[in-house]
């Protein structure tokens, strides 16, 4: 069983983490339209080579950021995901 | 008491027997006696029986033949355990063995016949010839499959229990031969903590066999120091009888323990698993009798058994000899030492012999072996001399003897390796298999002949130097690095073409699957030239012992007939298990944890059934199984009429704080709840991204900045970490906490409700004026400090009420001791669901699946249109865009009616237009109540739908209005 290492508790199995899948930006929820929508919900990339994407260790909740190679199946770095998202994301105002 | 052949041979020879310990055994119904440590077959050999098996294809009889569990040979049925390897499983009294593959009896196999007709049985055959006229396969397949079969499945076989160890270590050394005795030795004595593992009973390896070109007391002397030391090391760990089955990433490996399987992390792997010995390809090469020289020595060695009486010893290195000098220390006659090299020994083993005056025939080979009657044992071997690479002259001596013993090279036990990335390329010069590269992402090394090294004082220093390094990469290692001699003894080791195809065939290159070389050479003529692509056409070196003795052999004649280079040649790709696994160990025992809530007792104490909900387990009902339909009805009368109360601790809980709280809800949930009123709660209803419903709950407003949000019990993980997720994303000022755990929770229901909970409480005002519905209040409940919410997921009056876990026993207690003069009803998640239903409230998971959106559910109302964003709205949007597919309602039949059943279907005009997702008999109502989906122009109140049951008749349900119950929910407000 490959290990991966997590930024908050080190290295563990990999069984203990999930993938949540590629990082993608969302579309704008307003002016985005379908065929933007629809691809960033339903269209998976797939990608042979490095892929960055959204992992959580179960026991701890931990989400954070994962670059591996796909062909590889190396793990290339894992870090927190304050490092790529540093700002507040707004949308406009949900004062309902 | 059968077999008067007494093969036995006296001490020191029998390592493993104790001979203090006689056992009685069966083999096909005949009572045998063997020694406490026999293994089947070497019992069998001690009484003279020869005859194991017959082999898959052509039934042929087969023997002994690695004596090392690395054969198709020695595969029989243990009772109801088929395909047992008789070569290294011990016997014990009463043990009931039966040959398998036979059709009649194993001496006379009807089977064998078809030997009789194997020139018309070309490779490929199968392929050829069973696949025209379309679906002809069906037909003879079932044929084919009978006579090919291997071992018989029992379905009644008996099962036993089996569990898994997780296990880590520093250093992990796989093979307990010279090289890894002292790799482990070595490693340890530097400071690391090893694991030693070996497959057989005793340490030891080679050197409990084989005869190396030292004195012999040198070797005994050898093994007890290493032994001595190692048994002792307080750092080194051995497991004797594990066999490592695979090497996975990250130095992960599986290790089958006996009845127990290891999974164990190692910082440093050194392979030391040796190598195999390969056999030599002539006539007859696969009849009892014919055996490789380490089998012979193995026999002798650990068993105290003489392989046969008269032998012809056939060799291509030195090692043939050793074999030689065992068999005769044993008492048997050698007749003939065949040399396949052309230049005399001059190892001391050769000089030995040729002390002895035994007659050595260089540059010649055993061209066939003269079968006995029925084949079952070998008379004579007809030895030529060699022309060229493969190929003899005509004339031949035949001479008798009922053993031949093969040493003709090794290839390398490099499976594990291969696992885990390693690779191996063939070495023209020394005609052997080399390691061209370890796996490459993890700490690993590799040692003995493995490793290529055969000289056995080189093999030692082999395996010290890899213990030393292995440990240096740990940061253990402090003194010099271990030096190692130059002379490692891999030349000559291996015959480059121990080959000879006969003009009559019969000579096997693979004996799991019956193939010669005349297979091997038209599978290349058929085009398959690919190694990969010929083993799968060929079958090649995909039968049982997956290539051991044949990838090597295969490999040389592939690569000549297709006129390659040998030079750097592969084999085909090796995959776990090395060795055969029982699903059972990888299976094991299941690690399966519960959840209990704090009131669990006392649901015990009043005859709860439990049930599972998610990892938690909650009471269905209360009471007894036979009375089931009853105790949930009266749970569920009390209710409506009195007071019940229900265990909801497993409600998942979660703490959103933080001055974005209400944003932070308004973009998980589709509520809106900037607005929400202090000591209010409100509905949440949660969507994916793609629209669907996931979960729901209640969110109360405990303060400006701090909600208090319920979720359902099997989705509150999920929630949790979908809220985790996003907000790493969007950065909001909010903490997210799980504190499911830390409340215990129950619901105190019923029109009594209020006046129960007014006992225990002095600091909440209970009146409707006070504390209404949907309101959530602090204080205590019978001085617990608790949080109150009135609530009406039953449809009555009625609170939750949230307590730390640590007091929720009681609470409980305290809750059922005041209702004892209200008659208080406990009861279960049964009642619950019968009384929501009645109610018309929705259970997700249950009422919704993977793809329900809000409006198939009638959950629009729980949507805020002005919002910009909530997780799904963009979809939600985009599918609102369409006509609705399908819709939820509520429907009733008469209380007369047969129950259907959840997922029973909704039929119109034949098609499948819906299903039920909720149903049950309402006692209050006095009718079949439930929820089903169903196509939108079947959704008026008042349509008439078909169900049909699970016994396919069909009953008419009408469309009815939701809630069922109560539609003013006057029942609720009071």
């Amino acid at each position: 069983m490959k290990l991966m290492p997590c930024p908050l508790n080190g290295l563990r199995n990999i069984s203990e983490f999930i993938c949540g899948g590629e990082i993608k930006s969302m579309p704008d929820p307003i002016t985005g339209n379908n065929l933007e929508w629809a691809e960033y919900l339903f269209i998976e990339n797939n990608t042979k080579g490095v892929v960055r994407e959204w992992w959580m260790h179960v026991p701890t909740s931990y989400w954070f950021i994962a670059e591996r190679d796909t062909e590889t199946e190396e793990i290339i770095k894992t870090y927190p995901a304050s490092e790529l998202f540093k700002q507040r994301v707004e949308f406009a105002q949900n004062n309902s | 008491m059968a077999g008067n052949i007494d093969m036995r041979l006296s001490k020191p020879n029998g390592l493993y027997l104790d001979r203090s310990q006689l056992l009685s055994f069966q083999f096909n119904g005949k009572t045998y006696q063997g020694f406490q440590g026999d293994t089947i077959a070497s019992a069998l050999a001690a009484n003279g029986v020869k005859l194991l098996s017959r082999s898959f294809k052509y039934h042929r009889p087969r023997g002994i033949f690695t004596m090392a569990g690395r054969d198709t040979n020695s595969l029989v049925q243990v009772e109801d355990e088929p395909n047992v390897r008789a070569d290294i499983y011990p016997i014990h009294n009463e043990l009931k063995v039966q040959a398998q593959n036979i059709i009649g009896s194993l001496e006379n196999d009807w089977g064998r016949f078809i030997e009789l007709v194997s020139q018309f049985l070309p490779v490929g055959f199968y392929y050829k010839a069973f696949y025209k006229p379309k679906g002809a396969w069906k037909y003879w397949d079932r044929i084919i499959r009978k006579i090919a079969g291997i071992g018989k499945v029992d379905v009644n076989a008996k099962s036993y229990n089996s569990d898994k160890a997780y296990r880590f270590c520093d250093v992990v050394v796989i093979g307990g031969g010279p090289a890894g005795l002292s790799a482990a030795l070595e490693a340890a004595e530097q400071g690391a903590e090893v694991i030693l593992v070996d497959e057989n009973p005793l340490l030891g390896g080679s050197l409990n066999y084989a005869k190396f070109n030292v004195e012999a007391n040198k070797i005994i002397s050898t093994r007890q120091e290493l032994l001595d030391a190692i048994t002792k090391h307080p750092s080194i760990y051995i497991y004797t009888n594990a066999i490592c089955t695979g090497w996975f990433a990250d130095n992960w490996l599986t290790i089958m323990c006996e009845k127990r399987m290891l999974k164990l992390r190692a910082q440093v792997v050194i392979a030391a698993t040796g190598s195999i010995e390969q056999p030599v390809v002539f006539r007859n090469n696969d009849l009892p009798g014919v055996m490789l020289g380490s089998a012979a020595q193995r026999l002798i060695h650990f068993y105290g058994v003489a392989p046969g009486k008269h032998a012809v010893v056939l060799t291509g290195n030195d090692d043939g000899y050793g074999v030689t000098l065992d068999l005769m220390d044993a008492g048997i006659d050698v007749q003939t030492v065949v040399d396949m090299r052309t230049t005399p020994s001059i190892s001391k083993l050769a000089n030995a012999i040729r002390d002895k005056n035994i007659q050595i025939l260089l540059g010649h080979t055993v061209y066939e072996a003269v079968p006995g009657p029925g084949k079952r044992s070998i008379t004579h071997a007809l030895i030529h001399k060699i022309a060229k690479e493969g190929a003899v002259v005509n004339n031949n001596q035949k001479i008798a003897c009922d053993l031949i013993c093969m040493s003709a090279g090794y290839a390398p036990a490099a499976q594990l390796i291969c696992h885990s990335g390693g690779q191996l390329k063939y070495d023209e010069t020394d005609a052997i298999l080399k390691i061209k590269q370890l796996p490459q992402k993890v700490l690993s090394f590799a040692a003995g002949s493995l490793n290529s090294v055969f000289e056995i004082n080189a093999v030692l220093a082999d395996g010290k130097k890899a213990g030393w390094i292995a440990a240096k990469n740990l940061g253990y290692s402090k003194s010099q690095i271990p030096s190692t001699p130059s002379h490692i003894g891999a030349k000559g080791q291996n015959y480059p073409w121990p080959i000879f195809p006969h003009p009559k065939g019969k000579d096997f290159i693979d004996l799991d699957e019956d193939l010669q070389v005349k297979d091997i050479v038209n599978t290349v003529k058929d085009g398959y030239d690919d190694l990969e692509l010929e083993k799968r056409y060929s079958t090649v070196v995909m039968g049982p012992s997956q290539g051991k003795q044949s990838a090597l052999n295969n490999m040389r004649v592939v690569t000549k007939e297709t006129k390659r280079c040998m030079n750097g040649i592969t084999i085909t790709t090796q995959r776990p298990p090395y060795s055969p696994e029982y699903i059972q160990h990888l299976a094991g025992k299941s690690f399966q944890p519960v959840k209990l809530t704090t009131m669990h007792h006392r649901h015990i104490e009043l005859h709860a059934q439990m049930m599972s909900a998610g990892l938690w387990l909650r009471p269905a009902y209360y009471g007894d199984p036979q009375n089931k339909q009853k105790c949930i009805e009266n749970e569920s009368l009390a209710v409506r009429n009195n007071v019940g109360l229900i265990d909801v601790s497993t409600l998942g809980k979660l703490e959103i704080r933080g001055p974005d709280a209400a944003e932070f809800l308004n973009r998980m949930y589709t509520f809106a709840y900037a607005k929400q009123a202090m000591h209010r709660s409100r509905y949440v209803l949660m969507t994916d991204t793609t629209g669907a419903i996931i979960d729901d709950g209640v969110a109360c407003r405990m303060d400006e900045h701090h909600f208090y949000v319920t979720a359902t019990t099997t989705g509150v993980e999920g929630v949790y970490q979908n809220m985790l997720r996003w907000n790493a994303e969007w950065n909001l000022d909010v903490d997210i906490t799980n504190v499911t755990a830390a409340y215990a929770a129950v619901n105190l229901a019923g029109p009594k409700s209020r006046v129960v909970l007014n006992c225990l409480t002095n600091d909440i005002e209970l009146s409707a004026q006070q504390f209404s519905y949907m309101e959530v209040r602090t204080g205590h409940i019978a001085n617990i400090p608790a949080r109150l919410l009135r609530v009406g997921f039953v449809g009555e009056l009625g609170y939750e009420i949230h307590v730390p876990a640590s007091q929720g026993e009681a609470l409980w207690d305290a809750l059922m001791k005041i209702g004892e003069k209200f008659n208080i009803q406990p009861f279960g998640v049964e009642a619950l669901r019968l009384l929501r239903l009645e109610k018309g409230h929705i259970i997700v998971g249950q009422d919704t699946d993977g793809l329900t959106i809000p409006q198939e559910a009638n959950m629009e109302w729980a949507i805020a249109r002005k919002k910009v964003f909530f997780m799904g709205k963009r979809a939600i949007d985009a599918i609102n865009a369409r006509a609705l597919r399908r819709q939820l309602v509520g429907f009733t039949m008469p209380i007369d009616f047969p129950l259907p059943e959840e997922c029973n279907l909704v039929i119109e005009n034949n098609e499948i237009t819906g299903r039920i997702t909720s149903v049950s008999r309402s006692p209050t109502l006095n009718k079949i109540i439930g929820l089903a989906f169903v196509l939108p122009e079947f959704s008026k109140i008042g349509k008439r739908i078909n169900i049909k049951l699970s016994n396919a008749e069909i009953k008419q349900a009408t469309v009815s209005p939701l809630p069922f119950y109560d539609p003013k929910n006057n029942r609720q407000l009071i």
